[in-house]
């Protein structure tokens, strides 16, 4: 092996190891952000090491032995922690076997609420959750949210701060409160997965990256709360996201659209796995959350083997249920799309009259571009105009302005 | 990145030889902790070649053998899908794989495997390109869905 084999074997294991070394390491000291640093500190040490005396055969439990020293020298000297060095020190000491599964999980799902701590700005939670949880460099969470490196840097350590000043506790929730705490833990991962997949492909492979760094989140999430229907829900609704992946854009990287996709290119391994985690949810009796019903609509998506087998009255009543849990005008305006795919034009036109005026939607070009939409399908072509007229002059995207602009002279032509 | 790790044949997994228990609890401990990292995607063990087939080709024309085929080492006993970042990760995976002990020769092989989306779609025919801007035209009909 040579040196730069040993540091990618080294990254590797960095990978697979980092959060559970993290999460251990917390324990131990009760602070996230002295945790990361032993831990990097021992990935200093296998760095320098490694490539002459080869990696290990237990290398995880190598880099805790050497965080687990380098901790206790530093609370030796740290007087910041001066009040519990009799204890922690005699802890850490004796401390030498290796801790059992449970365990670990334990601290694990502490590191996930902690790290997506309410205290800490959305920013902070997304970059500590990557690096803590995800194992990725700062350099990679910068080149994925495409801002420079010295800002991740500064929100992980802010973030660390945050957590040590207002004394965190590196715990899980109870009761009532597990259930918000929990929501903003899935908002995280989520958020991840979203960032990377709106990034369309081709450019940089980072943002495509994150939607498998959110997964990967999620899944092991899922193994960490296996009786939490919503995790298993995310899970699902990501899965079978992540498998449009290579139907989703075009030969030039153009996006497109999901009733237009190649299906033979979605990936049925994924789908398997996001209707497997759905029924899972559905055994757990949590279909009716958020994050169920948006998997519930990919899965009537994923079902249907040609965009005409959509079963669209399925998808316009758990876009009900989702209206009602989460009153949002877009969901609204989604329901009114499958309101029109299953039962025609004019009760889409019904309902998205219903929503004409909310505020929310001011300036959301899709509006006036779906009612032009239904308007055109009932013929009523001059009305129609007249919205794909409004939406052009809103959208602030030229291709789409292009399109809306073409549909309005469309209208015209007919009509004269 | 999606990688298949694929355990060897060998005599014994060829002869249906069940293996001990203590190797059925060190690979299910495997992969409760593959899963458990977020990376398994699917893995499954397969039966001894005499309940499978294959189909060779000559001048234009398949031929089916039925198994037991001759080369045991040339011949797999069951695969793991994993999706991970890198290749070495696949390879760290691997090497935690538990082997019986007393194992000689290539006991695994890892493999890469092709993704979909690293190629672009161009299989869609001019005329189905058309009708799929037409369709786009409907704008954003399930974008958010998307």
């Amino acid at each position: 092996m040579t040196a730069s084999d040993t540091h990618r074997a080294i990254e590797a294991v960095w990978r697979i190891e980092a959060a559970r070394l993290i999460a251990g390491l917390a324990r131990m000291v009760r602070d996230v952000g002295l945790a990361e640093e032993l831990a990097q500190d021992a990935l200093v040490a296998a760095l320098q090491q490694w490539p002459e005396s080869g990696v290990p055969r237990n290398p995880g439990a190598w880099l805790m032995t050497v965080s687990k020293r380098r901790a206790i020298d530093l609370i030796r000297r740290n007087e910041r922690l001066e009040r519990n060095l009799v204890e922690l020190g005699h802890r850490l000491e004796h401390e030498e076997e290796l801790p059992e599964v449970d365990e670990i999980e334990d601290d694990l799902l502490r590191l996930v609420f902690t790290a997506c701590h309410p205290a800490l700005s959305m920013e902070a939670r997304v970059a500590l959750t990557l690096r803590v949880l995800g194992g990725l460099t700062t350099e990679e969470i910068a080149r994925a949210f495409l801002v420079p490196e010295s800002t991740v840097a500064q929100r992980i350590v802010r973030a660390k701060r945050t957590l040590a000043d207002k004394q965190i506790p590196f715990e899980v929730p109870q009761g009532a409160e597990l259930a918000g705490r929990l929501a903003a833990v899935l908002e995280v991962i989520y958020l991840v997965f979203n960032e990377g997949y709106s990034a369309t492909a081709g450019d940089d492979w980072m943002r495509p990256a994150l939607c498998e760094d959110a997964l990967r989140l999620g899944r092991v999430l899922a193994g960490l709360m296996p009786k939490e229907p919503e995790v298993h829900g995310l899970v699902a609704l990501m899965e079978i996201h992540a498998s449009r992946s290579a139907a989703r854009v075009g030969p030039s990287g153009e996006p497109v659209l999901l009733l237009d996709q190649n299906r033979a290119r979605w990936d049925q391994l994924l789908i398997r796995r996001g209707l497997a985690a759905l029924e899972h949810v559905e055994e757990l009796g949590g279909a009716r959350g958020p994050y169920a019903l948006q998997a519930a609509i990919a899965a009537c998506h994923a079902r249907a083997l040609n965009p005409e087998d959509t079963d669209w009255v399925r998808i316009a009543g758990l876009y009900e249920e989702l209206a009602k849990l989460s009153r949002s005008p877009v969901v609204e305006l989604n329901r009114a799309v499958a309101l029109s795919m299953a039962y025609g034009p004019a009760v889409g036109l019904e309902l998205l009259d219903q929503i004409m005026d909310e505020p929310s939607l001011k300036d959301y070009h899709l509006l006036p571009s779906v009612r032009g939409d239904f308007l055109y399908k009932l013929g009523r072509r001059e009305e129609a105009r007249a919205e794909f007229e409004r939406a052009a002059s809103m959208t602030r995207n030229a291709r789409e302005r292009a399109l809306l602009e073409e549909r309005a002279a469309a209208c015209r032509g007919d009509t004269g | 990145m999606k990688f298949m790790i694929v355990g060897k044949a060998n005599a014994e997994t060829e002869a249906g030889v069940l293996p001990s228990q203590e190797l059925v609890d060190n690979m299910h401990a495997y992969n409760e902790s593959l899963a458990k990292a977020g990376v398994l995607l699917a893995a499954e063990g397969l039966y001894p070649s005499s309940q499978g087939a294959q189909i060779a080709y000559s001048g234009g024309k398949a031929t089916v053998i039925d198994g037991p085929f001759a080369e045991a080492k040339e011949l797999i006993a069951g695969f793991w899908l994993i999706q991970v970042k890198s290749r070495e990760e696949a390879i760290e995976w691997a090497l935690r794989l538990p082997v019986p002990p007393g194992h000689e020769g290539v006991g695994l092989d890892v493999w890469r495997v092709f993704d979909p989306s690293d190629v672009p779609d161009d299989s869609m025919p001019a005329e189905e390109r058309e009708r799929e801007e037409a369709l786009r035209e409907r704008l954003s009909v399930d974008q958010p869905d998307d």
